[in-house]
């Protein structure tokens, strides 16, 4: 259920999330079309994760807002049932084959279409192997799974926290294709890599994140890597 | 020498506590069943009626705390668990030493009041543990509200357990202690007990609050320089 | 409300599909169950004791422990690769997602229940088959009252550093009014006295289910980080 490229879909205004005192995510602003893709880059601890997070519904903003298509975060399940989430963890049950988790996931956003499993199976190349319990899958393979998992809802929004990881070649190539798809079709995309090169090569907008702060946001336009690769490394470098 | 200041309180509860105990030892007659053994009734009362407050107080602050969010709230119901922990313990050893004088036996298991102490004790104790495990600060606060409030929900039941399976079964041949009808010089003795021992309660209390505030302020201190 | 049941079946299947797959922790309780019956049985004195007094107690505490084991992996297989938050980060609401846990527990209990009152009449030579209605009520009753309460501490003991050790001690305390009430009714039933007799247990059983499923399904969301 994507929306016409250009429209205004993800609006984010001085979001914060504190733990107790610390300070994960402090006083984040920016905003994203339909179509667009922010690549998301920092050191570890910076507070992507978080931001990510509390984007998904996962975690309530202690500060701040944020709207999905006008709806206030964190929504009802009609906001949550736009929204597709790739974590660096899984999130399948291994004891279930590839094929049954996915088909969990889309009953769980209420799709009973099992032509929408198969297709999403097929995007990221597993529905060969789709009744394989996902233990007996290699880490490539259930990261594959997992996006799939992500995906087979349609989702407006697809929040994206490190999905490149532990992809091989051809699941990289994958995936890129398929995130690519949806921007096409008007998803907004976030995704969080240490990979430059493929999250530039994505992006319509790149951030740089450290302490929970964005210090630099830009549009893919007006960056080149070699300038970005110096930021990064710059935040890196400080917040050891 | 390490900068040791006792707040009026605890000094106010420590001097009613050796008052209380000195009246009740030294001053208040003999029971005439009971004999001395009795005494230690001075004690036991007290620190059940202490025991069972502040786990209403865990409780009630639980609850509001789910409400409000207020960590403050949080803390109070540690502070209060640790310390009602303390009086339970103090309950279900001098309930025994009692007991066996006057009833002839350690345990009874048709007692509900010493039954559902117990359960208090178990409570209480799973409370600490549960708090002690989870690493997290909020989801920490969380769990413990809700054991507090389940816990709370449950004595009613051990309670009625307690009173059926007596009612239900044959008593005993050991005499079951009767009510101990007081005259006013016992009475009196039991009053003074009673409010010592909440003023002890308090003292332990704003003690182990404050513990638990400095230990947070230097908690966030080293997250700030980290 | 039917979206809540709707998705509350559908992770009881998933629940129950991961659980038939593997088959372990329901073989465990299990042969738990059975052990259990048998280590009863040649601990007492067969002279002594009679099979029949020893039956309820022992069928009562089986299934607690062994229940036990089934309930630790009811939130264990959602926290191995993060899939719980799969489930919070979907539509459907916290309350569904215990209830559909409890429901899958439900069934996992019963399935133990199944094989172990009929392994315990053949251990224990004892004529079930007259109060086997009334026996398989009460183990219902009492399984709702296991499987709302643990199910509940699984979600809690899980986020925790010593969640084997630490789900007994925060759920057996509960269990207690369930297993007493579960055992006196079925003392009752098995020296032929009519239901009758039963009723203030039953009722205990009825009122305890009645408070704690409501009491944890209201707590759940709480347990969730957010």
């Amino acid at each position: 259920m994507s929306s016409a490229t250009g429209t205004q879909l993800l609006e984010v205004v001085g979001l914060g999330r504190a733990f107790g005192a610390t300070r994960a995510v402090a006083n984040v602003s920016f905003s994203l079309r339909a179509g667009e893709c922010l690549a998301l880059f920092g050191p570890n601890g910076a507070g992507k994760t978080t931001l990510l997070r509390v984007l998904a519904g996962l975690l309530k903003p202690s500060a701040g807002s944020a709207s999905l298509s006008g709806v206030p975060l964190p929504g009802g399940a009609l906001l949550r049932s736009r929204i597709g989430l790739v974590s660096h963890q899984t999130m399948l049950y291994e004891a279930l084959s590839a094929r049954e988790n996915v088909s969990f996931a889309a009953r769980l956003y209420g799709i009973r279409d099992s032509a929408r499993v198969e297709s999403a199976l097929q995007r990221m190349s597993m529905l060969e192997r789709a009744d394989t319990q996902v233990r007996s899958l290699s880490r490539g393979m259930q990261q594959r799974v997992s996006i799939a998992r992500a995906m087979v809802h349609a989702p407006q929004l697809v929040l994206a926290d490190e999905p490149y990881n532990g992809l091989d070649d051809s699941g990289a190539r994958s995936l890129t294709a398929l995130l690519r798809e949806l921007t096409a079709a008007g998803t907004a995309v976030i995704i969080v890599t240490h990979n430059l090169v493929e999250g530039l090569s994505l992006a319509t907008h790149a951030a740089v994140m450290k302490a929970g702060s964005f210090v630099r946001f830009d549009t893919r336009d007006s960056v080149d890597s070699a300038s970005y690769a110096d930021t990064y490394r710059q935040a890196v470098a400080s917040s050891v | 020498m390490t900068n040791l200041k006792i707040s009026w309180v605890s000094t106010a509860a420590f001097v009613a506590v050796a008052a209380a105990i000195t009246r009740a030892v030294f001053f208040t007659p003999l029971e005439l069943r009971q004999g001395a053994a009795q005494k230690i009734f001075y004690i036991h009362v007290p620190a059940a009626w202490v025991a069972f407050l502040a786990f209403a107080l865990v409780a009630i602050a639980s609850a509001v705390f789910l409400w409000l969010r207020d960590t403050r709230l949080d803390r109070f119901a540690e502070s209060s668990a640790e310390v009602g922990v303390v009086f339970t313990t103090v309950v279900l050893i001098t309930g025994p030493l009692w007991a066996k004088p006057i009833w002839g036996t350690y345990w009874a298991w048709w007692d509900v009041r010493l039954v559902s102490t117990l359960f208090l004790w178990f409570i209480y104790v799973a409370y600490i543990v549960l708090r002690g495990a989870v690493e997290s600060p909020t989801l920490r606060a969380r769990y413990s509200a809700v054991l507090g409030i389940l816990g709370a929900l449950l004595i009613p039941f051990i309670h009625l357990s307690v009173y059926l399976f007596a009612t239900l079964h044959p008593l005993p041949i050991v005499a079951k202690a009767s009510k101990p009808s007081l005259p006013g010089e016992m009475l009196l003795t039991l009053f003074v007990s009673l409010a010592a021992f909440t003023l002890l309660y308090i003292a332990f209390v704003r003690a182990r609050y404050k513990y638990a505030e400095e230990r947070e302020t230097i908690a966030a201190a080293r997250e700030a320089h980290a | 409300m039917s979206d809540t049941f709707a998705a509350a079946w559908l992770i009881a299947r998933k629940d129950l599909a991961i659980e038939f797959r593997t088959r372990s922790a329901f073989l465990a309780a299990v042969v738990f169950a059975l052990l259990g019956l048998v280590i009863f049985y040649y601990a007492w004195d067969p002279t002594a004791v009679a099979a029949i007094d020893l039956a309820p107690g022992v069928l009562w505490v089986i299934f607690t422990f062994s229940g036990i084991l089934g309930l630790n992996r009811s939130f264990a297989i959602e926290s191995a690769d993060h899939a719980i938050d799969g489930l919070l980060a979907s539509p459907i609401s916290r309350e569904s997602i215990f209830l559909g846990k409890a429901l899958a527990n439900l069934v996992f209990i019963a399935a133990v229940q199944l094989i172990a009152i009929p392994a315990l009449a053949i251990f224990y030579n004892l004529p079930l088959q007259h109060i086997a209605l009334p026996l398989l009520g009460l183990a219902f009753l009492a399984a709702i009252g296991l499987v709302a309460v643990g199910t509940l501490f699984s979600a809690m003991a899980v986020n925790t550093r010593l969640a084997e050790l630490l789900l007994p001690m925060l759920a057996l305390p509960f269990f207690v009014p369930i297993v007493m009430s579960a055992a006196q009714a079925t003392s009752k039933l098995l020296s032929g006295r009519p239901l009758s007799e039963a009723a203030a247990w039953i009722k205990l059983l009825v009122a305890f289910d009645l408070v704690f499923v409501v009491a944890c399904a209201l707590a759940y969301p709480f347990t969730v980080e957010d």
